[in-house]
Parts: C-alpha cells; structure tokens; sequence
C-alpha cells in the first residue's frame, strides 16, 4: 500500500510533540531525578541508589504500600461484585433499566470531586449523617473518620460507591452474550444460578478481567478523597496514607523531588508488575470464546 | 435515556424463562429502588442540608425542608478571598481549553491512526497505547519544573497546553475506535471528488464524527471539572485557584466548622457535572461501553 508518510506526520505532530515533551522527556527526567538530591533551588545532586535504600528504611512508606494495597485488595473487588451482580439484574429487561443504570452510573462521575470528599467527611464525622441515622435505630456512633481503625473504610465505601462505572462495562459485555446459549440452557432445563455460573460468568471472563485491571490501576493512584478528608495529613495516625499522598507531601509538601521521583518509579513498577501478573493469571481463568 | 442494544432485544426471549413472573419483577424493582435511594441519599441530603440553617445540619437526618433559606449560599459564596464567581469563572477557562485542546489534537492523530499508512504505525500505535496506562506521577516532578522555568506558575498554561498536545491519548484511542466503523468509501469517494487528506479529514470524517467530539467533551467537561491534583499543584494564587482548589482552602479555612456554606459551594461545584450529566448521557454510557474510561 501507498504510504502517506508526510500527511501522516503532520497530523500526528501535536500528539508526537507532546509524547516527546510532556511524556517521554519528563520520564527521563524524572529517572535521572531519581537518582539525585533535588530540592528545586541547588541543581540536582547524583546521589546513585540512595533514595532507593532509603524507601528501604523509610517507616512512613511501608505504612503507606500497606494503606494503598489494603485499600485496593478490599475496595476493588467489592467495588467489581457489585458492579457485577447490578449489571446482571439490570440486563434482565427490567422496566426502566436505562433510569437505573443512571442512577447507579452518576456517583461514579461524581466521586473524585471534592465536593463529594466534603460530603464523605461530613457523613463520616462524629456528629455526621450516619451517626445521627444509627442514633435513630438507637445506636451510637463513633467518629469514623477520627478513628485510625475505621478511616481507611471510609474510603473505600466511597470507591465502592462508584461501581457504576465498571456496571456500564458489565452491561456492554452482557450484551454480546447470545441469546440462544441462554434458550438452549433453558430447554435443557438450568435454573437462574446455573445459568448465571455456566454462562453468564464464563463469557464474562474477558470483561471482568478488563474492569479488574483498569480498576486496580485507577485504584492505585487515589488521591483526592483521601487529602481533602484528611486535610492533606493522610490521617488520622497515617491510616489514610496513600501511597501518591506520601508522593505530594515528598515532592511538594516538602520538594524533596529526588526522594519523589523515586518513589513515582516505584509506583509505576507496582503497577506494572501487577499488571503483568493480572495477565499471566489470565491465562488460567479468563476464557475467551474463540 | 435510551441506549441501543446491540444484538438482542432487552425483555425478550430471556425475560419470560425465569420463574414466578408476577411477584418477582415487583421485588426486584423494590431492591433497585431501594439501592438507588441508599446511593443517593447523602447526596440528596447535602443539597436539602446546604438550604438549612447550619446548626441543622447536625440534627436532621432526614430530606425533608422546612425552613428553606439560602443564606449559606450567600455566607460561602464570599467567604473566601475572592468571590466564588472567580473560581467559577477559572474553571471554566481551563475546561474551555482542555475541550479545544483535546477535540482538535486527539481527532488529528486519530484519524492518522486510523486511516493512514506510514512507517513506524504499529509502534507509534502501541506507544499511544501504553501511555494511556501511564500514571501521572511518573512525569509530575519534571512537569512541574519545566513549567516552573517556563514561568507558567499560576497560570492555566500547564493545564491546557498538554491537551493541545494530545496527552489525553484515551480520547485519541476512542476516537480511532470510532473512526474505525465509519466506511472507508466515503473517503475514496471524497478522493475522487479530489479532496486531499485534509480535506477528507475535515469534510468527511470530522463531520461523521460528531457523537465520539460529543463524548469527548463530556468526559473532558468532568474530568477537567473535577480534576484536583495538577490544579492544587500548579495553582497556588487564590486568584487563579479553580473552582476544586478553592473548595479544599475552604474546608482548611473553616476548619470544619461551616458545613451549611462548604456543603451550598459543594452544590454549585457539582451543578455542572450534573448538568453534563443529564445533557450527555448518551454519550457517557457509550463511551465507557466501547472504551472502558471512567
């Protein structure tokens, strides 16, 4: 085929411009950086491996790998159930599905505001909304957020919140699962959870595996929530650390940007490691009907 | 509110193979109902709570209004240095931006994706790929110090100009996605008719690409809306805090003690969303579907 090399390029020119300049060129920089002192006023210091033994030593980030992956660990599989068995019973021709599925699909574009984090804060809070809802039951409440034991879980109610937005992927995938494979289950007389286990799941696999995968990546790098409920402190007793919240408080908070730049490589290797191992589990559950 | 099906029909075939059919779509419509209610509860109530006098907002649990006032608006619209108009205002400027940015940048590169042959596509293909996977605290640091020499410190430059830029390369991938379906036909007939390969881009694709432009506003409308990383670190000025940046000094400011105003600006922040909500739904719920974006 003929090639259009020239037309190709100058369309592509925007997007190579800034892979070069706000992707790629930054990377480097921010390898380079990890390997030096930097506090943004004395030019960067070649320090070789230090940063990395101290992230060896370093107890606050221990405690923030273990905040982040619990987080993770528990909200997005949570998060997936949910959004799952929603999808299912949505999928099932209920009237007035496509009202549900907004419904359902709304907090997931509403969750990473700060407006939301405001409101978690509130609700969670000593004299919040649900304590004042358990005092009517008769049951008193704590401080949630207050509490070191209980604040993580207040973040991940708010990830589990935004299952809508894996739902609408569930709902896509269900779609493509022919009809006739349910007819065919049915003369053969398989009841509902039968069906769901044998068929339903099964074909599914591909789509769980794609939400799993995104939804551990977008899991990894929260934020928002968790600075703005704890004013920026990560607290109460570090339990609301986030890994990318230590990053800030390094790289910004304290412009410690080679200790920063460090850590921002660390955090790309755990992602891609556990990517990658998504991947190689692939193999032994994912079934693909082809 | 609609959405096509692709393949089958909704109530169908299926529908009428499960049991007990009278009873069971009314329970089923109760769980749902309920679900949704519990999920949007807080929300409701920080709307009726914003209308309250403050020292309500401890005591009512319910959604139920009495005393209907709006001086908490008034209270959290001044509170801080600048009038809330300010940071509506900058936010915005900087979603005005972002939309431009990412419609004409990410269409450009995806319709060389995805109709024209050059040397290294595979690659460049894959590499946009994989960057759409890329956390941005991989390139905050360096970002942030050349845009600090670049003395674009409180401006909306480090904001915008990466959108121009197409570094959202989900949209580009969305887009080629789209572009994909659109029959090549119509751009041998447009050749034929001796338009070049801009001309096609601009009169035949371009065109026929309007709901994946419709999509990509949306998603960059609230994204960039709701965005509070990069703004927080590239905006420090009150003056040009953006609507987020502003909420977070608000909730430092008053230390948790105003909730009647943070809840009234919480509401105004997210009466945009909402509304692109209500406007582009169609386009949310495909959008995610063919692409998995949240």
């Amino acid at each position: 085929m003929k090639k259009d090399n020239v037309a190709a390029y100058l369309f592509l020119a925007p997007w190579l411009t800034g892979l070069f300049v706000i992707t790629v060129g930054p990377m480097l920089a921010s390898l380079y950086l990890a390997f030096t002192d930097y506090n943004l006023i004395q030019a960067p210091e070649w320090i070789g491996f230090e940063n990395f033994t101290r992230m060896l030593s370093d107890e606050r980030l221990h405690n923030s790998l273990r905040v982040t992956f619990t987080y993770v660990l528990v909200s997005v599989p949570l998060q997936l159930a949910l959004a799952l068995l929603l999808a299912v019973v949505l999928d099932r021709g209920v009237r007035g599905m496509a009202f549900y599925r907004s419904i359902f699909y709304l907090p997931s574009l509403l969750g990473s505001s700060v407006a939301i984090a405001i409101l978690w804060k509130q609700v969670f809070g000593t004299e919040g909304l649900l304590n004042q809802l358990l005092a009517q039951v008769g049951i008193e409440g704590k401080g949630w957020i207050s509490d070191p034991s209980t604040a993580l879980g207040t973040l991940v109610a708010l990830n589990v919140w935004t299952f809508g937005a894996p739902m609408v992927i569930f709902l896509a995938g269900l779609r493509q699962i022919p009809a006739m494979y349910y007819e065919a289950a049915a003369v053969d007389g398989a009841g509902t959870w039968r069906r769901f286990r044998t068929i339903t799941l099964p074909l599914l696999t591909p789509i769980i595996f794609f939400n799993l995968v995104l939804q551990i990546i977008h899991a990894f790098q929260s934020f928002t929530q968790a600075f703005v409920v704890s004013n920026g402190s990560g607290g109460p007793s570090d339990s609301t650390m986030f890994y990318t919240l230590y990053l800030y408080d390094r790289g910004f908070g304290n412009f410690d940007m080679g200790y920063a730049s460090a850590m921002a490589w660390f955090l790309l290797i755990i992602i891609a490691v556990l990517t990658a191992m998504n991947f190689v589990a692939s193999k032994y559950w994912v079934f693909y009907d082809d | 509110m609609t959405t096509e099906t692709i393949g089958r029909p909704l109530a169908g075939t299926r529908g009428t193979t499960y049991g007990w059919t009278r009873v069971k779509p009314l329970l089923i419509h109760v769980a749902l109902a309920s679900a949704a209610l519990v999920m949007l509860y807080p929300v409701i109530w920080m709307v009726v709570s914003s209308l309250r006098p403050g020292n309500e907002i401890f005591r009512e649990p319910g959604i139920l209004v009495r005393d209907l006032q709006i001086s908490n608006y008034q209270a959290g619209w001044n509170a801080l240095t600048e009038p809330f108009t300010r940071y509506l205002l900058n936010s915005a400027a900087v979603v005005f931006g972002a939309i431009l940015g990412n419609l004409v940048s990410c269409s450009m590169a995806a319709y060389a994706f995805a109709r024209l042959e050059f040397t290294g596509k595979r690659f460049w293909f894959a590499i946009m790929l994989v960057t759409i996977m890329l956390p941005i605290h991989v390139v905050i640091v360096p970002q942030y110090i050349l845009f600090s020499q670049a003395g674009w410190i409180n401006t909306f430059l480090p904001l915008v100009v990466p959108k121009l830029l197409a570094t959202d390369a989900f949209f580009v991938f969305l887009m080629v996605q789209f572009i994909r379906g659109i029959p090549r036909e119509l751009d041998e007939a447009a050749r034929i008719d001796g338009c070049g390969k801009a001309g096609i881009f601009l009169r035949v694709i371009l065109p026929l690409m309007v709901p994946a432009l419709a999509t990509t506003t949306i998603f960059t409308f609230i994204w960039t809306w709701n965005d509070f990383f990069s703004q927080l670190i590239y905006l420090t000025d009150p003056k040009m805090y953006t609507v987020p940046v502003a909420l977070r000094s608000f909730v430092d400011s008053t230390a948790s003690t105003n909730w009647g105003s943070m809840f009234a600006m919480s509401v105004v922040s997210l009466v945009p969303v909402f509304l692109a909500f209500l406007l582009g739904q169609r386009f949310l719920v495909k959008g995610i579907a063919t692409t998995g974006i949240k």
